[in-house]
């Protein structure tokens, strides 16, 4: 049996993973705490141009240390939220009917982001599809510590995962499709036998071009 | 029986010239060789929106026009897509001259909620630029894309079942279509394989009513593709018109051009190299020259930008097959050569443009489509080549594709072809896993590529011809590979060719070459001394 493995931001929404860390930051349980929050973000802008600069992986540690100090029970409180007001109005007009068209050749769609887990999963229930492989942050006492539980998902570590989760889940990779709007996740889309870039940055484009890889736009409408 | 434009060479005759792509390329023929030249230009309708108001208020086998529309009915207009003609023709297009007239009728009637469709089938769609080019500025600005667009095969909340042909074939299209009080379909009938019930159970359609008809077995049995009679493709695609018909009231409008392809610049094509006159000769030099100097994408891009200069000679409207038998009537008259004898040997230039790369390169796939499907199928009665016999084609066979619109053909090309070109082994083991294909179809859907299975459409347009022809030679290939994977073998120049051609042919073989484009066909007549041989 196959799966189809797709990454979300810019590829299934036209998000970022900074769009719904904003919403975090912007509803704290009072203004102060907001501005506070704010405040750090601000302050740690720098940091997180460098780390986009250098790799997905430390963009996404950097990012992650914003939601230091916030309680479990509040990130997953507000995540429904999160996907009603930030993700679900962003997704793709064409996402739907691409995961519906994978799941009627009987493939297991899987989600796979460098997004929170907590965001992921209600995402993934909306879309259809059937697991998730995401971003897990590390709690002390309930508390987020802001850093993320390894595996990081991110790059090379997104094809990892993907290689473990068809063994567990007795996929054939060749038989596997693969999207990706990024291309920081060539080795995601290497690692299937049919990999298509969704809405894909310049140098992705190129890539798929030189592969003759399916060059897909989720963002046009019929 | 000799036809003025049928030619036997001798040895003063000056070379001919072939295209090759993109490219014009002389080619010496031996003495003997008989060469099929296209008709002239049928004359143009003088006027032709007097002849469009004409032909709708007096159509065949239905009432007029006006007598169909009342206020307050739901009215669809489909229309042939950029396929049609080839190349483009220079604005106004037909289609644009008869959309005006039927929208001023509509209007006229209180008729006010209609949509205009494309009828893409699972052809690319067109793209902006290119609706306008066909519509014209004020349609096209006036109702693109809400009241105007394509057809979408796999919008499946968007088509409709018809019903089943008597042997179970099924007729699904698109809703709107079905719905509709009226469809009026507006076509223009390049070649006698277009328009009559194609025009709607095929341009409205999907997968699930194209593979009762384009698959294999269909196509094995079609003698040829350009006369209906003897065409099981046409026989399958009118059952499923004769459904559509008992449920939809369809008012069809066809249309008929000349063979007028090139303007004065190329008319040079047109004609017997020998009746060429000084000027001509130096224009051709010209052309060739500046051709020979130019990159291959320019060269694609120049020709792009030239569309033909093309007439109307024809508007037949009312009930399908009656206003049908009109056009092909007319289509025949402008492209039939009667021609005695079939050959060992058909020499054919391959151009630069089939009806599913305008504004594209012709990919591996599509050169394959033009020599053993459409240049093949060039003739009626029987095959101007005879069985077993050889056909020699120049083309560079460029392993290139347009990424935009023929994705898929890549995959197909380098994946299948290598594996198999039995066709009935490709339509058994590939074809469903490639009309599933998620990405691909939401290329078709959402960007310009024909659908993924019309890669395999097109192989199975060329096995009537691969059933036929014993061997393919190509001429001027830049490569070995693309050659051997069509099956086709390669020589270095046309006397090669011909030396290797003959390998295997009677001592004294027939030689032909079609000289096209402009459009030609043969009207094969056997001589009375031999069989049918088929």
């Amino acid at each position: 049996m196959a799966a189809s493995y797709f990454d979300v931001d810019g590829t299934l929404v036209r998000t970022n993973l900074v769009h719904p860390t904003l919403f975090y930051l912007l509803n704290q349980a009072t203004p102060a705490r907001t501005l506070a929050r704010l405040g750090g973000a601000l302050l740690r802008a720098p940091r997180l141009a460098l780390a986009e600069l250098r790799d997905r992986r430390a963009f996404n540690e950097e990012l992650y240390m914003l939601f230091r100090g916030m309680s479990e029970d509040r990130l997953h409180a507000l995540a429904d939220e999160a996907v009603d007001k930030v993700l679900r109005p962003a997704i793709y007009p064409g996402a739907r009917d691409l995961i519906r068209r994978c799941k009627d050749l009987g493939h297991e769609v899987v989600i796979c982001s460098g997004a929170l887990d907590f965001l992921m999963v209600p995402l993934a229930r909306e879309l259809g599809a059937d697991q998730v492989i995401a971003n897990r942050l590390e709690f002390h006492d309930r508390v987020a510590s802001g850093r993320m539980i390894p595996p990081v998902v991110a790059g090379p570590t997104k094809a990892l995962l993907i290689r473990e989760h068809a063994r567990r889940g007795g996929h054939d990779l060749d038989a596997s499709f693969a999207y990706s709007d990024s291309y920081s996740d060539v080795p995601m889309l290497s690692v299937v036998g049919h990999p298509s870039a969704v809405n894909p940055d310049a140098a992705l484009e190129r890539l798929a071009h030189a592969h003759r890889w399916p060059v897909v736009h989720l963002d046009r409408t019929p | 029986m000799t036809h003025p434009c049928v030619v036997t060479l001798d040895r003063k005759s000056a070379p001919r010239v072939l295209f090759a792509g993109n490219r014009l390329i002389e080619v010496d023929l031996p003495a003997g060789t008989r060469v099929i030249y296209p008709k002239p230009p049928l004359e143009g309708l003088r006027d032709p929106d007097a002849a469009i108001r004409y032909a709708i208020n007096h159509p065949y086998n239905r009432e007029p026009l006006y007598a169909l529309l009342r206020p307050g009915m739901k009215v669809v207009i489909a229309m042939d897509d950029i396929s049609l003609p080839l190349p483009p023709m220079k604005r106004p297009d037909v289609r644009e001259r008869v959309l005006t007239i039927v929208l001023q009728l509509l209007a006229d009637h209180g008729v006010d909620d209609f949509e205009m469709i494309i009828a893409t089938s699972v052809h690319r769609k067109m793209t902006g630029p290119e609706v306008r080019h066909i519509v014209g500025d004020r349609i096209f600005d006036a109702y693109w894309p809400k009241r105007l667009y394509n057809h979408d095969a796999e919008d499946r909340d968007n088509m409709a079942f018809v019903g089943e042909t008597d042997l179970g074939e099924r007729v699904v299209l698109n809703k709107k279509a079905v719905e509709a009080d009226l469809v009026i379909y507006v076509n223009l009938n390049l070649v006698p394989m277009d328009g009559g019930h194609k025009s709607v159970a095929v341009g409205l359609c999907g997968y699930e009513s194209l593979k009762a008809h384009h698959n294999p077995k269909v196509m094995r049995k079609c003698h040829s593709y350009m006369d209906p009679k003897t065409s099981e493709l046409n026989t399958v695609v009118e059952r499923m018109g004769k459904v559509t018909n008992k449920v939809l009231k369809v008012f069809t409008i066809e249309t008929t051009v000349n063979n007028r392809m090139f303007d004065r610049a190329l008319g040079f094509l047109h004609k017997n190299e020998d009746d060429w006159t000084g000027n001509e000769r130096l224009a051709f030099k010209g052309v060739q020259f500046a051709l020979d100097r130019t990159p291959a994408e320019a060269r694609q891009k120049i020709f792009e930008k030239v569309p033909s200069p093309f007439e109307l000679t024809g508007v037949f409207a009312g009930e399908t097959e009656a206003a049908h038998a009109h056009t092909l009537k007319r289509c025949f008259e402008q492209y039939c050569v009667p021609v005695e004898g079939q050959a060992d040997i058909l020499v054919c230039g391959i151009p630069y443009v089939s009806p599913y790369n305008i504004n594209a390169f012709l990919n591996p796939l599509l050169v394959q489509v033009m020599a053993q499907g459409y240049l093949f199928n060039m003739y009626r009665n029987q095959p101007l080549v005879k069985k077993g016999g050889t056909m020699i084609i120049t083309h560079p066979c460029t392993d290139r594709f347009d990424h935009a619109q023929h994705a898929p053909y890549v995959e197909f090309v380098h994946r299948l072809l290598p594996e198999t070109r039995d066709a009935m082994q490709l339509h058994k083991r590939f074809e469903a896993e490639f009309a599933q294909h998620p990405a691909y179809l939401q290329m078709y859907r959402r960007g310009n590529a024909y659908h993924p299975v019309h890669a395999f459409f097109m192989w199975y347009w060329g096995e009537a011809g691969r059933q036929h022809v014993g061997r393919v030679i190509v001429v001027g290939a830049d490569n070995g590979y693309i050659p051997q994977v069509l099956g086709y073998e390669t020589a270095r120049s046309m006397h090669e060719a011909l030396e290797m051609a003959k390998d295997g042919a009677p001592s004294s073989p027939q030689i032909t070459c079609m000289h096209l484009p402009p459009i030609v066909m043969a009207d094969m007549v056997m001589p009375r001394s031999h069989g049918a041989a088929t």
